[in-house]
């Protein structure tokens, strides 16, 4: 089975900081993966290369089943083939619903003039309220979502992203200053999702990404530093170097 | 539908109504059909607002909707008047040129009378001939469009390549200020074949309705400014209330995040500010008739940042907001600058207001930058006892300007 | 060679002559050319004034000089002349041209005036020529020299070569030396001497040079068959291109008798409306001439009946026109010397144009130094911290003022200057403190409404100065060892106010360089700028930092206000004119680098110039062409020309 999206030799710099060097990843239709790796090892940076956000100074993106690059694509466009991403910090459009958030995010005809005279039809209201029930927001979809606690923002995001229904989904730390419960909800989010498509989750928490039971790739330096289950990584010398300091 | 659209919109409905009773008021006080209690250079004036407030409902959607400073759009109300004046301008001096001509002892021929129309209109900047752009002048539905077009051609080439090489924040608002300068710079000049800085004028006088007095025609023009600010009320309201505002609101907000959900971010954008300056345009059709006179002065940077003023102190973000801050911040100033305040005696100067009225604007305008950023439509949510979420924003990135963190602060 | 020849024979000629007639008197010689003189006819006196010029007595500039004034009288009885002063209006007194005395009184009836036509006078003035060209005085050599220059005549030419060699000021000698030159380019019969002189130009800068030769190549359009086969011709001349428009060559082929005249339109029309007999001219209704067809349908009606003109209806003209040959023919009949005349010119437009450029740099780089000094501070409030600050301009005004305010107080301009530039930046230091503490901290992260609120401050100080100062220009004058202008050459010149702005420009650049690199104040503003947090946990007060640097900024904007008012008038709304390209020069320079904002200025400053260049007559479409160029700009460079890179610039 080919892979769904083929990273290759990418590297970038900044102002003669190698951020991403020489850099391959790919990921299989319908899997989940972890990124993990210390501050500055280019996670973020990753992502934004593969979204469209950061153009890469050499290697090529490749997407999907026709192997199309990426690369010099708009992230708008990239977002339309099939690509969600959630950052860092929850973004959410905090002067609206939660509903109009998720009806926002809801693949229909993105263009203009396809928006301006869009009236939800019977079938997007349903789809709003399964995703609502999914993240469990049911009772907050008449809120403004500015009223949403940091969790709950961050389950909204993580819904219209699966509102836009991508095929790979890349989650840039969903757990981050969320209380247990609510990372446990968050790993079951991500796993139900994981089910029918890619998801590549970067995170700090070991526990986090244990609960995921995924394979892991670890990235030092711009470069990927070992690959494998989370015990298998945890095991190589490189990785243990790499966390408690040479 | 169009019950849950009203539904949606409760000020719509408010708003006709009062926009309505206003029109008919005045008219029913006008001299031509009442009472004569309002003058009709009054009448004027009160035409004049509403095409002002048609033009900040314009801003109030680039700006308080989309987030777009823009600093142009008193230019697109401005190249709107150019291009209903030229219509107006070459049909009254054609009309006056075949009158006098007719006394000639034989009849002139087509192109006599364009040179004669040519040497009347140009004489004041030492030509005779028809610039290019006139091409269109001698015919009404032409050139209405063009009060469409070209302002919509500007408007399209220059978002094209700000919103495209992604300028934002002050940036695009300096850029759009710089294409206003460039805009005014050119038609000050005698070969921009729009009589430079003698601007266009007798624009009050309609072609062939001579007969008409000044008093009736002034209401007809109220009529038209009432109805079209109705309809770019209406307008405004459709395409801010549906899933388009929603976007574009988002835009306002967080630009990467709608971009990131696929939508074409640069699309939207044009597509307010094209939408919006011709609004813009259209407004500046209905003012310039009733003004009589344009000149490349009114496009200066300066009216279109007063617009910004207008909408700012109205409160944007909602377009009951943009009405009210034209309608009050241009009456107000009409009483202050037209000498109608009483002046104020300090015993050791006497404050003229129609000296010092400019400088009260000013600091009343950083007053309400300062303490009611909502603006007078803030007062609205008093009443109505809608309040904004609390909102803490994520801390402060790199990207100090984008908006988002902005409203964080507040 | 020539050239040389005929010096040497002149030289020889002056020499020669006094040698011949030392015995003589002046009245002696006026009397062996008494015939001639007393018939008084331009075409038979030279050889009389000749003889005088040439006599070499100290008498014969005297003569020369009565003569040309009239004041020059023969006496009837002997016919010996004199000159005379008027006693009463019948009486004179005589006086002796040799001796300088008085002779004695006589009655007007007595003596016959001599009365000079305007030729002979022309001609007398030439021979006097050669006496200024070698009176004792050198002031009144290079007087007559410079007349010369300014107005040459083909008689000065002999008398100036032959005082050349006698001349011993060595810059009167050169002036001479480049006026004979100039004067045998115009007037001297011998081609090859006129050649030699004209190459003696080539490259020359002096727009002298440039007012001789354009005469000598002066053309005029002419039909080919008119002229002599020997005519000097410069080129082929089409019908209806520029040079020729149609209508002149149909003129001139009528005017040579080649063409019948044909009536114009109006003439036409004219015809027209004179024939209109019962409402109808020439079988058609005067109500359908409303048509040109039908106008010239009639009037060819008219033709046929023979009441009006001959008219042909244009085609067969227009192919007359084109199929006749004309040409561009010199007035000046050699064609080695407009050769050669060309040829120089050519070198000189080449010479001409280099410094013109240099001309234009030096332009370019003066306006890049207005608008470095109008940007640097607003370089330092929004490059460096961010805030857009719409009173900028208004600051530049601030300052402007209070040099005009201290000139009021302090008459002596240069110390009021010296004094207008601290005093500037204190007000404007203040004001900026004052805005910045009141306003602008309230708004940090708020970019678009520091923007609303800036200018809101704008409109108030712009109506406050307006009130105060009133609406026209005020004055700031600069002292007087700013006035005038540095002169390299004819084309080549820089003002002394231009360059004192570009040393102010400089001083700027290195006050800022030395405030941002050297001092605390520096440190603390980019560690403010970078990061306010970790620079309050470090124990830099951030508001003391923000209101400093906003203060420096704005008072960097008053003296700039100072040196702009030197250079342009005071005006409460001249702040306004500089905003927008202040902004202009530091986001295409690139925000937050000082280099950029060096770099925006000139580029902005220089393309203008060259804009302007392109079209001379229209500084209004400069500004707008560079304002388009510098959005089109901002598409390939939106970070300016000096951009920051990174995943922090990149947000």
């Amino acid at each position: 089975m080919s892979q769904l999206l083929e990273v290759s030799g990418i590297s970038v710099s900044f102002d003669g900081f190698k951020a991403i060097n020489n850099l391959s990843f790919s990921i299989g239709h319908a899997e989940m993966r972890a990124i993990i790796g210390p501050n500055g090892a280019g996670k973020t940076t990753f992502m934004d290369i593969v979204t469209g956000k950061t153009k890469p100074d050499e290697g090529t993106v490749l997407w999907g089943d026709l192997s199309r690059n990426l690369i010099g694509m708009n992230e708008a466009k990239i977002a339309r083939i099939g690509i969600g991403r959630k950052f860092q910090r929850p973004t959410v459009f905090e002067d609206q619903s939660v509903f109009d958030n998720l009806m926002i995010a809801v693949s229909n005809d993105r263009s203009p003039v396809a928006v301006l005279f869009f009236r939800p039809k019977a079938k997007d209201i349903a789809k709003v309220h399964e995703l609502a029930d999914t993240i469990g927001l049911t009772d907050e979809l008449a809120r403004k979502s500015g009223e949403l606690s940091h969790g709950q923002k961050q389950w909204l995001e993580i819904g219209m992203l699966l509102a836009q229904d991508p095929k790979l989904l890349l989650v840039d730390e969903p757990a981050a200053g969320m209380t247990l419960g609510e990372r446990e909800h968050t790993t079951d989010i991500l796993k139900e999702a994981g089910k029918t498509r890619a998801v590549v989750v970067i995170e700090h928490d070991m526990e986090f990404i244990r609960r995921l039971e995924c394979k892991v790739t670890v990235l030092h330096e711009g470069s990927v530093l070992a690959e494998g289950s989370l015990d298998h990584v945890t095991k190589n010398q490189g990785v243990i170097d790499v966390y408690l300091g040479r | 539908m169009k019950n849950s659209f009203f539904m949606k919109n409760p000020s719509l409905l408010v708003f006709l109504g009062l926009l309505a009773l206003f029109t008919l008021g005045v008219t029913l006080m006008s001299e031509a059909y009442g009472s004569g209690l309002v003058s009709t250079s009054f009448v004027k004036t009160l035409g004049k607002t509403l095409c002002l407030a048609l033009v900040a409902i314009a801003m109030d959607l680039v700006w308080g909707y989309t987030g777009i400073l823009s600093l142009g759009h008193f230019a697109f109300f401005g190249v709107g008047g150019y291009m209903i004046g030229m219509w107006l301008m070459y049909a009254r001096t054609e009309i006056i040129v075949v009158n006098s001509l007719a006394s000639s002892p034989i009849p002139a021929t087509a192109s006599e009378i364009s040179d004669a129309i040519g040497s009347q209109i140009f004489g004041v900047v030492g030509s005779s001939d028809f610039p290019a752009i006139w091409m269109f002048a001698d015919s009404l539905t032409l050139q209405l469009m063009m009060v469409v077009l070209v302002p919509g051609l500007v408007a399209l080439v220059f978002g094209w390549l700000a919103f495209r090489s992604r300028v934002t924040g002050v940036y695009l608002s300096i850029l759009t200020q710089a294409m206003t300068l460039a805009l005014s710079l050119y038609l000050f000049q005698n070969d921009s074949g729009l009589r430079g800085n003698n601007g266009l004028s007798g624009l009050q006088n309609l072609p062939g309705a001579d007969d008409i007095p000044q008093s009736v025609m002034s209401i007809w023009f109220l009529w038209a400014s009432a109805l079209a600010l109705a309809l770019t009320y209406i307008a405004t309201s459709f395409v801010v209330s549906g899933k388009f505002g929603s976007v574009i609101r988002g835009i306002r907000d967080d630009e990467a995040r709608v971009r990131f959900l696929g939508y074409s971010v640069e699309g939207y954008k044009l597509f307010v500010f094209v939408l919006t300056a011709i609004m813009a345009a259209i407004g500046g059709a209905l003012y310039y008739p009733q003004a009589g006179i344009i000149n490349p002065a009114e496009i200066a940077p300066i009216a279109s940042i007063y617009l910004a003023v207008w909408v700012a102190i109205g409160g944007r973000g909602r377009i009951y907001g943009a009405v009210i801050g034209a309608v009050a911040v241009s009456l107000v100033s009409t009483w202050f600058t037209g000498g109608q305040a009483p002046n104020i005696n300090l015993g050791f100067y006497e404050v003229k207001w129609v000296d010092w009225w400019q400088v009260l604007l000013g600091l009343s305008f950083v007053l309400v930058t300062l303490f009611a950023p909502k603006g007078i439509g803030g007062l609205v949510d008093i009443f109505t006892g809608r309040f904004s979420p609390n909102r803490k924003g994520a801390p402060l990135g790199p990207d100090a300007g984008s908006l988002r963190e902005e409203e964080a602060e507040k | 060679m020539i050239r040389f020849l005929t010096a040497i024979f002149i030289v020889l000629a002056a020499f020669a002559s006094p040698v011949l007639a030392q015995d003589q008197t002046i009245q002696e010689v006026l009397q062996q050319h008494r015939e001639v003189i007393e018939k008084s006819s331009r075409r038979t006196i030279g050889p009389a004034i000749d003889a005088i010029a040439a006599s070499g007595l100290p008498s014969a500039q005297n003569v020369l000089q009565k003569w040309q004034s009239r004041d020059m009288w023969q006496r009837k009885e002997d016919g010996m002349f004199f000159y005379a002063e008027e006693v009463d209006s019948k009486t004179y007194t005589l006086y002796d041209f040799d001796s300088d005395t008085a002779v004695g009184d006589f009655a007007k009836g007595d003596l016959s005036q001599l009365k000079p036509n305007s030729g002979i006078r022309a001609v007398i003035g030439a021979a006097l020529v050669q006496f200024q060209l070698n009176d004792p005085d050198p002031a009144r050599r290079s007087e007559a020299i410079l007349a010369i220059q300014r107005d040459g005549e083909a008689s000065h030419l002999a008398p100036l070569r032959a005082s050349i060699a006698g001349e011993t000021d060595p810059d009167i000698k050169a002036l001479k030396e480049v006026t004979e030159r100039l004067l045998t380019i115009s007037y001297d019969t011998d081609d090859a001497a006129r050649v030699a002189a004209i190459q003696g130009f080539n490259g020359a800068l002096s727009l002298d040079v440039r007012a001789v030769l354009n005469p000598v190549l002066t053309t005029t359009i002419a039909l080919k068959d008119s002229l002599p086969d020997d005519a000097n011709i410069k080129r082929r001349v089409i019908a209806g291109s520029e040079a020729l428009p149609f209508e002149d060559a149909l003129a001139r082929m009528v005017a040579a008798g080649m063409m019948p005249a044909q009536p114009t339109i109006s003439e036409r029309k004219d015809a027209l409306v004179a024939n209109i007999q019962d409402g109808m001219v020439g079988g058609v209704a005067v109500a359908d001439l409303a048509d040109q067809d039908a106008r010239d349908r009639a009037y060819m009606v008219l033709v046929s009946e023979g009441v009006v003109p001959e008219w042909d209806a244009g085609y067969s003209i227009e192919d007359a026109v084109k199929s006749t040959e004309f040409v561009e023919v010199y007035t000046e009949p050699s064609k080695i010397v407009t050769d050669a005349a060309e040829a120089t010119l050519k070198t000189i437009d080449r010479a001409v144009g280099l410094n013109q450029t240099m001309d234009l740099a030096l332009d370019g780089l003066s306006l890049a130094s207005i608008y470095f000094l109008a940007a640097i501070g607003l370089a330092i409030t929004f490059g460096v911290m961010g805030v857009i600050n719409m009173a900028h301009g208004e600051f530049i005004m601030m300052g402007a003022y209070t040099g005009y305010v201290v000139q009021q107080i302090i008459p002596d301009y240069t110390v009021s200057i010296l004094v207008a530039i601290p005093a500037a930046f204190m007000v404007t230091f203040a004001a900026g403190v004052a805005m910045e503490r009141l306003i602008i901290r309230w708004l940090y992260n708020r970019p678009l409404e520091t923007l609303l609120a800036s200018f809101g401050v704008a409109i108030a100080l712009q109506q406050i100065a307006k009130n105060i100062f009133g609406t026209q220009a005020r004055p700031l004058t600069s002292p007087a060892w700013l006035d005038g202008a540095l002169v390299f050459n004819d084309v080549l010149a820089i003002s002394y106010i231009r360059i004192a702005i570009f040393v102010l420009a400089g001083i700027f650049l290195g006050v800022f360089l030395f405030i941002m690199k050297k001092t605390r104040l520096g440190l603390e503003t980019r560690a403010v700028t970078q990061n306010p947090k970790m620079a309050a946990s470090m124990g830099i007060n951030p508001d003391r930092v923000n209101m400093l640097t906003f203060g420096l900024g704005s008072g960097i904007a008053g003296i700039a206000g100072v040196a702009i008012g030197l250079y342009a008038k005071v005006t409460s709304e001249m702040g306004a004119d500089y905003i927008v390209q202040s902004f202009m020069t530091v986001v295409v320079g690139g925000v937050g680098n000082i280099w950029g904002t060096l770099l925006g200025a000139l580029g902005i400053g220089f393309l203008q110039k060259g804009i302007e260049w392109l079209n001379p007559s229209n500084t209004l479409a400069a500004q707008t062409y560079m304002i388009v160029f510098i959005i089109i700009f901002i598409q390939f460079r939106p970070k300016g020309i000096i951009a920051l890179k990174g995943r922090a610039a990149g947000d």
